[in-house]
């Protein structure tokens, strides 16, 4: 039967990828966390069983706590700040301008950029010095006499991982920026009208009647947006190098394992770290799934 | 296309131009200083325009970088195709062929999108290395896998957009499953192929901590090769700047040229949650 | 339109497959040729590390004809990228033949430990290195009696540089003991300049040691890492305690700075201090068109060992190793027996900036700052530094580091002294 030939294809066309993303990502998960359950420290494999005490360590650890604390302020200010910035220069190119096409490529070009790239330029940027050697943006503050604005940015205690966000912010606003502006377009025309027939302003109309129907929109910016700051690193390494003040997990997990060779709490800390992006990301996926059910 | 322009509306140009200055001067400087001589290097002029207009930094960077950039294209345009065809199957059978299990497979998938790569580094080498693949397909590969959960997802969605009835009328006519995505899914499927097209080949390309795990210098990518033009001890700042233009300009010639089509793939229901 | 598209894309697809399959050879394929390769992995990648290395290699090239170099560097936070790299390579079974390491327990503790590398005392003897080699360097390059590396050259870390302009117009001397350094920053400070210049966290660990050891002296310094000084003690809560003193004096935006912005903040004038290892001056003192600064040693920019730590050289050295399981090990013995030689060792170290290892290097071919420190190694007390490597090994190194980060951030000494009591008690000799 030709039901029984589709299946049969279908499995077929499926299974390599399937295989493939069960062995690299399914299996090496496994096998990580063996690894953070077991004493390995130093170059040469050892699993001799640990129990939980790489973990328990970890929520003992000062440093862990620090950051902890940094990847909330990261993941607060980033997120938060790129879906607000990318709605609002969607909902200004949205007005049919002259001129649109050239500032959504504007706002759209840093996304083409590596995290490295964007991390050297920003190192210079915002560099804190003071008095003669002020430089980066303090320097055009104090040019545009705007001095108010000058800030010690990454060097700030507890919040300078506020201004690495900046420059990721600076990243990946251009596409939430771009996925806001497809969920406007995709918007029928006559809603607006009628809204505005019904006397709404133009804020109102943005307000009441496109923000909720871009929720799926916002959703998955959240999603994708959230996942990147859980694994922020390159970024933070290109601007200010290895250090406790601005100190996240991925960085944390990369010293413990390969310049400290402590295998297992390496392990540990990315098992942690997939823990998190697993609590973002399963309501995530659920949610999608019931709502097409639904429909 | 929405192009009711209401006057009243030109105050808008304030804001966004004030924007546009802020997405731009990262770019400034990166373009200042790769025309700066080193003597004229220094954090309290690096907003001043070079003093005059030479190449010998993009030639010095070109010089360098030039064999690894033939390397990234070897690695990332099959990536980009190989990863793009596989998500398009996928998302084709899971969308529009109900079978048992494709509801299990498909949060299978998507969870492997934001897997980070972390946890998954030490196993990825040894796995390589015990199947013998070094270098350039190695690097190659991860990005294939790595890539088929987000390439899979936008597919899916894409087609799962499309109305049923497109399809249960070509099954009317007799066609078979493969007949209906070759005759009547691939030839509307552009907008996506260009949004993760776009989009694999700016992480394949962009991407560091794959290359450097996977590739000896024979084979190096340009992220690392970028890197290693900065010593442990000293940085050219110039020529750094030079490279790291160098190494963004595909990416970006990518996005401003086709940056219309990529927003447009995004309209085209790639990004129903 | 749309199926012409398609049509090339996936013609494309295929074609570029196919170049990738054969287009790339494998990392791991030898060459075609008949002739023997040598591998050598290192985190030379750029200004004079690579200039030296490359430098080394025609001295190789010379001597072995046959053999091809192949230089796999990588570059990237004074080699903890490398390091990773090299890491996952040997947990799955495939050394380079040869790679550079910090001499002492970097190497120790991480590749003896692991049975990675191989025992040298065969080619010591063959090449007579024992006897040019300085006596008190083979005790911190061994394990058990085995001399496991060749160190290639030889760097100072604790040099205080100075900027004598500055010095003089404020009426300073070169200070030779804490309490005179910090009375001259007083002084500096009151004067309106900027006392010391530091840079990013590993410069303050760097900075760090050498408080250490000018406050504990020689044996007691040495004896932190044998076990037999207590981290615990009064006289480290007294060196912690001139640290923080030390640190007051540095600028606020040090985190944002590579240890070269600090070493420009001497030479521009806006700073009169910096500690930095001896690779300094090569920055100090090397031609404009390498991206040095060009400047004249002893009037642009001065040099003294920090305050309390004359006579007593801290050291750190470059070598490499012969890998347990190398490829070609032949020809990573006749890399290594270049890497030991007088002609090798000449050819690298005036480029690289460092002393050679050994002692019958032609002093005629090094700048003046490099002669006084060659002087000072034939002579001075040797001791190791924990931040490039020698005396701790490289878990022990990391947990110091975490220490010395949480430090920086609250300041609190009899925290940060409790880890370091701990981490020698996890990763070091106590017990």
């Amino acid at each position: 039967m030709s039901k029984d030939k589709d299946r049969i294809l279908n499995i077929l066309l499926v299974s390599p990828s399937i295989l493939a993303v069960f062995i690299f990502v399914y299996a090496f998960i496994g096998w990580s966390v063996r690894v953070s359950l077991s004493k390995w420290k130093g170059l040469t494999a050892d699993y001799t069983w640990n129990g939980i005490n790489n973990y328990l360590d970890l929520f003992r650890d000062q440093r862990f706590q620090v950051d902890i604390r940094n990847t909330l302020i990261f993941t607060g200010v980033f997120v938060i700040g790129s879906i607000v910035l990318g709605f609002i220069l969607a909902v200004m190119l949205d007005q049919g301008l002259k001129g649109e096409g050239f500032f959504r490529s504007l706002f759209l070009f840093p996304m083409a950029i590596s995290f490295i790239v964007t991390g050297v330029v920003w190192r210079w940027l915002m560099n804190p010095a003071t008095g003669a050697r002020t430089s980066g943006l303090n320097l055009l503050f104090s040019y545009l006499g705007l001095d108010f604005l000058e800030n010690a940015w990454h060097t700030t205690p507890t919040w300078g991982m506020a201004a690495i966000a900046l420059a990721a912010i600076w990243q990946m606003s251009g596409y939430t920026m771009a996925l806001y502006l497809a969920g406007l377009r995709a918007i029928p025309v006559e809603l607006r009208e009628a809204a505005q027939i019904d006397g709404a302003n133009e804020l109102q109309v943005y307000r009441y009647i496109m923000l909720p129907l871009l929720s799926p929109v916002t959703l998955s910016a959240l999603i994708i947006l959230g996942h990147i700051s859980l694994k922020v690193f390159d970024l933070i390494i290109a601007i200010a190098g290895k250090q406790y003040a601005l100190d996240v997990p991925a960085i944390y997990m990369w010293q413990v394992t390969f310049d400290g060779l402590f295998y297992g709490k390496g392990a540990a800390i990315g098992i942690l770290l997939l823990i998190s992006v697993a609590v973002l990301i399963i309501p995530y996926i659920r949610f999608t799934l019931r709502t097409e059910t639904e429909q | 296309m929405n192009t009711n322009l209401r006057p009243g509306k030109y105050w808008l140009y304030i804001p966004l131009i004030l924007m546009a200055v802020f997405y731009l001067l990262p770019m400034y400087v990166m373009l200042a200083t790769g025309f700066k001589s080193f003597a004229e290097i220094d954090l309290k002029t690096m907003w001043n325009l070079p003093k005059g207009i030479a190449f010998d930094n993009y030639v010095e960077a070109w010089a360098r970088l030039s064999p690894s950039l033939k390397n990234s294209f070897i690695m990332v345009i099959p990536a980009t195709l190989i990863s793009s065809a596989l998500g398009s199957l996928n998302g084709f059978v899971l969308a529009k062929w109900k079978f048992r299990g494709a509801d299990v497979i498909f949060p299978f998938l998507l969870f492997g999108m934001f897997i980070p790569y972390q946890s998954i580094m030490i196993p990825l080498v040894q796995f390589m290395r015990s199947v013998g693949l070094g270098g350039i397909p190695g690097l190659i590969l991860a990005h294939i896998i790595y890539g088929i959960p987000i390439t899979t997802l936008t597919f899916r969605n894409y087609y799962a957009s499309l109305p049923q009835e497109l399809l249960e009328a070509a099954k009317m006519d007799g066609a078979d499953m493969l007949g209906i995505y070759r005759h009547i899914l691939l030839p509307i499927s552009l907008p996506s192929f260009v949004v993760v097209l776009i989009w694999q080949f700016t992480s394949a390309w962009n991407d560091f901590l794959f290359a450097v795990i996977l590739t000896g210098n024979e084979d190096w990518p340009i992220t690392v090769a970028l890197n290693n033009m900065a010593g442990s001890q000293i940085i050219a700042w110039n020529v750094q700047m030079a490279g790291s233009l160098l190494a963004a300009l595909p990416t970006l010639l990518v996005y401003i040229f086709l940056g219309r089509f990529f927003l447009r793939g995004l309209l085209a229901g790639s990004l129903k949650g | 339109m749309n199926k012409k598209l398609f049509a090339l894309l996936s013609l494309l697809a295929i074609a570029s497959f196919v170049i990738a399959a054969c287009g790339a050879p494998a990392a791991t394929e030898a060459p075609a040729a008949a002739g023997d390769q040598v591998e050598v992995f290192s985190w030379w990648t750029g200004g004079g590390e690579a200039a030296g290395l490359d430098a080394m290699i025609a001295v190789f090239n010379g001597a072995n004809p046959d053999i091809e170099f192949v230089n796999s560097a990588v570059a990237g936070g004074a080699g903890t990228n490398a390091r990773a790299v090299l890491a996952t390579r040997l947990q799955s079974g495939e050394p380079p033949d040869s790679w550079q390491g910090h001499a002492g327990q970097e190497l120790i503790g991480t590749y003896v430990a692991g049975g990675q590398i191989q025992p040298l005392n065969d080619l010591y003897e063959a090449e007579g290195w024992l006897e040019v080699m300085p006596e008190t360097l083979i005790p911190l390059i061994s394990s058990d009696g085995n001399i496991y590396s060749v160190p290639v050259n030889i760097h100072r870390a604790n040099v205080l540089w100075y900027n004598p302009a500055l010095l003089e117009a404020n009426g300073v001397e070169v200070p030779t003991n804490m309490d005179e350094w910090f009375a001259a920053m007083d002084t500096l400070e009151a004067a309106g300049v900027q006392p010391l210049a530091l840079g990013e966290q590993w410069t303050k660990m760097h900075l760090l040691e050498t408080v250490l050891l000018s406050t504990l002296g020689a044996d007691a310094y040495n004896g932190l890492w044998d076990g037999t000084t207590d981290w615990g003690s009064a006289e480290v809560t007294t060196a912690l305690e001139n640290y923080v003193k030390v640190l007051g004096y540095a600028n606020e935006d040090s985190a944002s700075l590579s240890w070269q912005d600090a070493s420009k903040l001497v030479a521009n004038g806006d700073a009169a201090f910096n500690v930095m290892g001896d690779w300094a001056d090569g920055y100090f003192s090397g031609d404009t068109a390498g991206n040095n600064l060009g400047l004249t040693p002893g009037e642009g920019y001065g040099w003294a060992p920090v305050p309390g730590t004359a006579g007593v050289f801290q050291f750190l050295s470059d070598s490499f190793v012969l890998a347990v399981g190398a490829p070609h090990p032949d020809a990573a013995t006749a890399w290594l027996k270049v890497a030991g030689s007088k002609e090798g060792q000449e050819a690298f170290n005036p480029v690289k900036g460092s002393i050679c290892a050994r002692t019958d290097c032609d002093t005629s071919l090094f700048g003046a700052y490099l002669q006084t420190a060659m002087e000072d190694w034939s002579k001075d007390t040797v001791v190791g530094s924990l931040t490039h490597g020698v005396v701790a090994n490289d878990s022990w190194k990391t947990e110091i580091d975490t220490a010395l980060g949480a430090f920086i951030a609250d300041s609190n000494i009899e925290t940060f002294q409790s880890a370091l009591v701990a981490a020698c008690t996890s990763s070091g000799p106590c017990k």
